[in-house]
C-alpha cells in the first residue's frame, strides 16, 4: 500500500488554485458515460450527488433510511462555520485555518484543511440560494454566532436545527436531479460489499431492506459517504442505523484506515437512565455559557442538589481551568466528568453524572432571560428525564458523537483504491484528532459540493476506466461472499439477539476504549473481542429469513463488522502511544491530568491495511508536515 | 408498569394483517415508547419470534422516520412530539395501547409498522426546490431576507416529512406537507422565480398519488411533531389558485 496524498506543491494559499487548473477535464458531451455510485444521502453524499448530476455524470445514490432526507446530518444542531468574515470581527480564511489545525491537536494534514477554509465561503453562498432559512438580523443580513475554539463569531445557523436545514437544502437539489433523471435514487438499500475489478473500485453489492434481494451495481467510480463510527459504542449521539459496514468492508477490499482510535466524545449529553438505554441524546455547549458544572465534594453523596451547600459542591471546572471555567474545551471537560465519576462522587443513577447548575444564572439574570436563551433545550431535557432544569439541576454526562478517523483519502478524496472516493466523516480528513464545534457540517459540504465534482473528473480523465458489467466473474465472486455471510448469520441459530452482543460489545469500548485509554485496558479489548466475536458467529440468533424485511439481519450485519472493527479501533489506540486530542493515554499526562502530545514520534497519521483474515494489519504512516502553523501545546489554564 | 400491547402485524404488502396482543410486564416510565418496543422485540426474538419492524432513526426528534399511530393519535398522545421522544411515562401503569401504522393509501404497508412514504419524495422532486446549479451563487448577503420573513420560512422549513398529518387526516390529504414546502420557499426571495410554477407542480404530484382533498378539518395541524400551522395550506391554496388561473 502507498500513501501518496498528492498535496500540490507551492504556497498553501495557491495549492488549490494550482491544482484545479492542472487537473484534467472532462468534455461535458462525456461526462454521461461515466457513471458513479454515491453512497449515503446525506450532506457529504447527497450535495456530491446532486453536483455530479448537475455536471452531466450518470449518478447511482443509495441510502439506507426510506428517503434521502433522512441521514444523520439532520440532527446537527449548532451550526457551520465559514470564514465570511460578516461581522467585520478579523476573520479571515487564514484563521479558520488556524484555528482547525490547532483544535484538531495538530494531527491534521495542513493543505487540506487550508482548503476547507477556502470553500466554507462558497458553501454559505450556496446554502442561501438554495433557499436555506439561515437566521438573520432585523436589517435582512446573515446572523452569527461564536462557537467553541474560536474567538471570532463565524457560525451561521437555523435556530437549533441547522443540520436539518443544510440537508433539506441538499435533499431538495438532490431531488431536483431525481426528477429529472439525472440521480437514480434506492432508498432502503444497504451497501454490503465494495467490488474491486483490475485494482479499480467498479461497483458494490447491495441488499434491498424491503425484499431482501441482494443486487450488484457497477460504476467507473465509488463514491462512500457512510458518516462514522461512534455507533461501536453502541451508546452513541449517532442515529440507530449509523454503521461502519461500508468502510470496514472497502477497509478489507484495500483501503487503507487512518486513525481509528480518534473518535471525540461530548461533554453535554442526557445520562443513560438505564439498561433499556437505546441511544444518548446531546443537549448543546452552549448551555455552558451559563451553567455551572459540580459534583458533590464528598463520596457517595445523594442527598437533593438543593440541599447540599456551595461549602460542599466542587465545582471541579472552574477549579482546575480558572481562566476557561465551564467553558474548557470539550476533550478536557468530559475528561473531567469522568474523572469525578470515576473518584465515587457522580451523581443520579449508577453516578454516571455530573451538574450542570443554572440556580445562579436565573438569581443573576431572571428565569425570563434563561428561557428566551434555552427554553427549547430545557422543554427538550425535561421531556425525556422529567425534571425540571428550573428547579433542579440538570443531569449530564459526555457521550461518543463525532469519529475524526475514517478512511485514507489523498488531496483528490480518493483512498488508497483507486476510483473509491470517500467523503465527509467517513474519510480521516481535516479534523485531526479533535474535532470543533460546526465544523463537520462545513466539511460534508465543502467535499460534496466543491472538491469531489473537480477531483473525480480528473479521475475518469486520467484512469479512463474500461467497460465492466455485474457479468463480470468478480461481480459473482463478492456477491456469493456476501450471501454465504448471511446464510452464515442465519444458520447459527443460537441463543443471543444481535443486539445483546452490540450491547456487550458497546460497554467494553466505552469503558476500555472510550475516554481515557492505557496499554492495559486496550490489552483486554483486543483479548475479548476476538472472543466476542467468535461468540457472534456460534451463538446469534437471527430470526426470519433473508428474502423478506428483516431489521433482525441488518442489525447482526453491522453487529458483525463493528466486532471486527473495534480490533483495529483498539490496535491503532494502543499504538499511539501518545495522548493527543480526543485520544487520551493515562500513561501519557502531565502532572496535572492534562494530556501530552509526543511529536518527535507521533507526528503522523497512522494507516491500517488489511492483510487477510486472522492476520495482524500492516502499519502505515503518513507524516505530517507543518510549514504554516507552529506545533503548540494547548493550554487552557 | 404493566402493560398490554396490540400491535399490528402484517407480513408484506398486500398481505393481511391483524393486532397482535402482548404482556409488557416490566416496563420503567423513563424509557422512550421505541425502547419499549426494543425490549419487546428482544423478547420476542428470545422467544424465535419475528420482532416487529417499525422505522426509526435518529431518535431526537428530527429524522422523521419514526411513524406509529398510537391509541388511535399518530405519534401518540403528547402533543408537538415524535413517537421516539415520547416516554412511557405518559400512559398509566396496566393500560393497554393499539399500535398502528401510519394509514393512507398512499402510505402502503411495507411490514408490520413500517409504511412506505416514497410519495412524498415523489412530490418534492416535482418542485420543491429553487432551481440553482452548484457553484456561482452570489454573496450570501447580496440578498437581504427580512427577519420576519425569515422566521416565517424557518416555521415551514422545520417540517421532518414524517407524515403524520397525513395519517391523521380522515381524508388522508398532504396538504400541510406540500404546503410546508411551497410556503418556506414562498417566504424567501430566492423562491420567488419558481413560485408559480412550484406550487402548480407540487400539487399535480400529490394529485397522482393517492392522497385525498383537503376538507379544513386542521387534523394534521393538531398532531404535526414540528407545529406547522394550518396557514401553509393557505398560502399553497393561494399560491395555486393564482397560478392556476395565469396558466388558464
Amino acid at each position: 500500500m502507498k500513501l501518496e496524498s498528492g498535496i500540490p506543491d507551492g504556497p498553501i494559499q495557491h495549492k488549490w488554485d494550482k491544482h484545479r487548473f492542472e487537473m484534467k477535464l472532462v468534455n461535458p458531451a462525456n461526462k454521461r458515460r461515466f457513471r458513479v455510485l454515491v453512497v449515503g444521502s446525506g450532506l457529504a453524499g447527497g450535495s456530491a450527488a446532486a453536483s455530479l448530476a448537475e455536471l452531466g455524470y450518470e449518478v447511482l445514490c443509495f441510502c439506507f433510511q426510506d428517503s434521502p432526507r433522512r441521514a444523520h446530518s439532520i440532527a446537527a444542531q449548532g451550526g457551520i462555520n465559514a470564514a465570511k468574515n460578516y461581522q467585520n470581527d478579523g476573520d479571515s480564511v487564514q484563521r479558520l485555518f488556524y484555528d482547525t489545525v490547532k483544535g484538531g491537536d495538530f494531527r491534521s494534514r495542513e493543505a487540506g484543511v487550508y482548503r476547507l477554509a477556502q470553500v466554507s465561503a462558497a458553501i454559505i453562498d450556496q446554502c442561501v440560494a438554495q433557499g436555506v432559512p439561515f437566521a438573520r438580523e432585523y436589517g435582512g443580513q446573515l446572523a452569527n454566532r461564536s462557537f467553541g475554539g474560536a474567538q471570532v463569531s463565524r457560525t451561521f445557523y437555523a435556530r437549533g436545527q441547522t443540520g436539518q436545514q443544510l440537508l433539506l437544502g441538499c435533499y431538495a437539489a438532490l431531488s431536483r436531479q431525481i426528477g429529472l433523471g439525472a440521480v437514480k435514487m434506492f432508498p432502503r438499500t444497504e451497501l454490503l460489499d465494495v467490488v474491486i475489478v483490475d485494482g479499480k473500485a467498479r461497483g458494490i453489492v447491495t441488499r434491498n431492506l424491503v425484499s431482501g434481494a441482494i443486487e450488484s451495481f457497477a460504476g467507473d467510480a465509488v463514491v462512500l459517504a457512510t458518516g462514522g463510527y461512534s455507533n461501536v459504542f453502541y451508546l452513541s449521539t449517532n442515529a440507530k442505523g449509523c454503521n461502519v459496514t461500508a468502510t470496514w468492508r472497502a477497509h478489507k477490499r484495500g483501503a487503507g484506515f487512518a486513525n481509528p482510535c480518534y473518535t471525540q466524545i461530548h461533554p453535554t449529553c442526557i445520562p443513560q437512565s438505564g439498561e433499556h438505554q437505546s441511544k444518548l441524546t446531546l443537549m448543546s455547549e452552549s448551555l455552558r455559557n451559563d451553567g455551572r458544572v459540580w459534583v458533590p465534594k464528598a463520596q457517595g453523596d445523594t442527598r437533593n442538589p438543593a440541599a447540599i451547600p456551595d461549602a460542599e459542591r466542587d465545582y471541579y471546572l472552574e477549579r482546575k481551568y480558572p481562566s476557561f471555567g465551564n467553558l474548557a474545551p470539550r476533550d478536557i471537560a468530559s475528561r473531567s466528568a469522568k474523572e469525578a465519576c470515576d473518584g465515587g462522587r457522580g451523581i443520579g443513577p449508577g453516578g454516571r453524572g455530573v451538574y450542570l447548575d443554572f440556580r445562579d444564572a436565573i438569581q443573576r439574570l431572571g428565569r425570563p432571560v434563561i428561557g428566551q436563551r434555552y427554553g427549547n433545550l430545557f422543554e427538550m431535557y425535561q421531556r425525556i428525564t422529567d425534571e425540571d432544569p428550573y428547579e433542579v439541576p440538570m443531569r449530564i454526562y459526555p457521550a461518543p458523537h463525532y469519529t475524526m478517523g475514517g478512511l485514507w483519502v489523498d488531496y483528490n478524496l480518493m483512498s488508497t483504491v483507486p476510483g473509491l472516493h470517500v467523503i465527509g466523516e467517513a474519510n480521516f480528513s481535516d479534523h485531526g484528532a479533535n474535532r470543533l464545534g460546526a465544523s463537520a457540517l462545513m466539511q460534508g459540504l465543502a467535499d460534496g459540493y466543491f472538491v469531489l465534482p473537480y477531483t473525480i473528473g480528473h479521475y475518469f480523465a486520467t484512469s479512463r476506466p474500461a467497460p465492466v458489467t455485474t457479468d463480470h466473474a468478480e461481480f459473482k465472486r463478492v456477491r456469493s461472499e456476501v450471501e454465504e455471510r448471511i446464510r452464515r448469520m442465519l444458520s447459527a441459530r443460537g441463543k443471543r439477539t444481535p443486539d445483546s452482543f452490540h450491547r456487550e460489545l458497546g460497554r467494553l469500548m466505552w469503558n476500555h476504549c472510550g475516554m481515557a485509554r492505557s496499554a492495559a485496558s486496550l490489552r483486554e479489548v483486543l483479548e475479548r473481542v476476538p472472543a466476542l466475536r467468535e461468540e457472534f458467529w456460534r451463538d446469534v440468533r437471527v430470526v426470519g429469513g433473508q428474502t423478506e424485511m428483516n431489521t433482525a439481519l441488518e442489525q447482526a450485519g453491522r453487529v458483525a463488522d463493528f466486532l471486527e472493527f473495534a480490533e483495529l479501533m483498539a490496535r491503532d489506540a494502543l499504538v499511539r502511544d501518545e495522548s493527543c486530542g480526543g485520544h487520551f493515554r493515562e500513561e501519557h499526562q502531565t502532572p496535572d491530568g492534562e494530556a501530552r502530545r509526543d511529536d518527535e514520534r507521533f507526528c503522523h497519521a497512522t494507516v491500517w491495511e488489511h492483510t487477510g483474515e486472522g492476520s495482524a494489519p500492516r502499519e502505515h504512516r503518513e507524516p505530517l508536515v507543518f510549514e504554516n502553523v507552529h506545533l503548540a501545546t494547548r493550554s487552557y489554564k | 408498569m404493566k402493560l398490554t400491547l396490540r400491535i399490528w402485524r402484517q407480513k408484506g404488502p398486500g398481505e393481511a394483517g391483524r393486532m397482535e396482543s402482548h404482556e409488557l410486564p416490566d416496563v420503567s416510565p423513563d424509557m422512550s415508547f421505541l425502547e419499549m418496543l426494543d425490549i419487546l422485540n428482544e423478547r420476542l426474538q428470545d422467544q424465535g419470534k419475528e420482532p416487529v419492524a417499525f422505522d426509526h432513526d435518529c431518535r431526537e426528534g428530527i429524522c422523521g422516520m419514526c411513524s406509529l399511530v398510537i391509541d388511535g393519535v399518530a405519534h401518540g398522545p403528547m402533543r408537538a412530539t415524535t413517537t421516539c421522544q415520547l416516554h412511557m411515562r405518559s400512559f398509566a401503569d396496566g393500560a393497554t395501547i393499539d399500535v398502528e401504522p401510519f394509514r393512507a393509501s398512499a402510505f402502503p404497508v411495507v411490514k408490520d409498522l413500517c409504511v412506505d412514504r416514497g410519495a412524498f419524495d415523489r412530490i418534492q422532486a416535482a418542485g420543491g426546490f429553487v432551481s440553482v446549479n452548484t457553484g456561482g451563487a452570489p454573496d450570501a448577503n447580496a440578498i437581504p431576507v427580512g427577519k420576519l420573513e425569515a422566521d416565517l420560512a424557518m416555521d415551514a422549513a422545520a417540517c421532518i416529512g414524517c407524515g403524520a398529518c397525513v395519517a391523521a387526516c380522515p381524508n388522508a390529504s398532504a396538504m400541510l406537507f406540500v404546503g410546508a414546502k411551497v410556503s418556506h420557499l414562498a417566504h424567501l426571495p430566492q423562491g420567488q422565480p419558481e413560485r408559480q410554477q412550484r406550487a402548480l407542480a407540487m400539487v399535480e404530484a400529490m394529485d397522482a398519488e393517492d392522497f385525498g382533498n383537503c376538507r379544513n378539518i386542521y387534523e394534521c395541524e393538531a398532531v404535526c411533531p414540528k407545529e406547522i400551522r394550518r396557514r401553509v395550506i393557505a398560502e399553497l391554496n393561494r399560491d395555486y389558485i393564482k397560478s392556476a388561473l395565469r396558466e388558464a
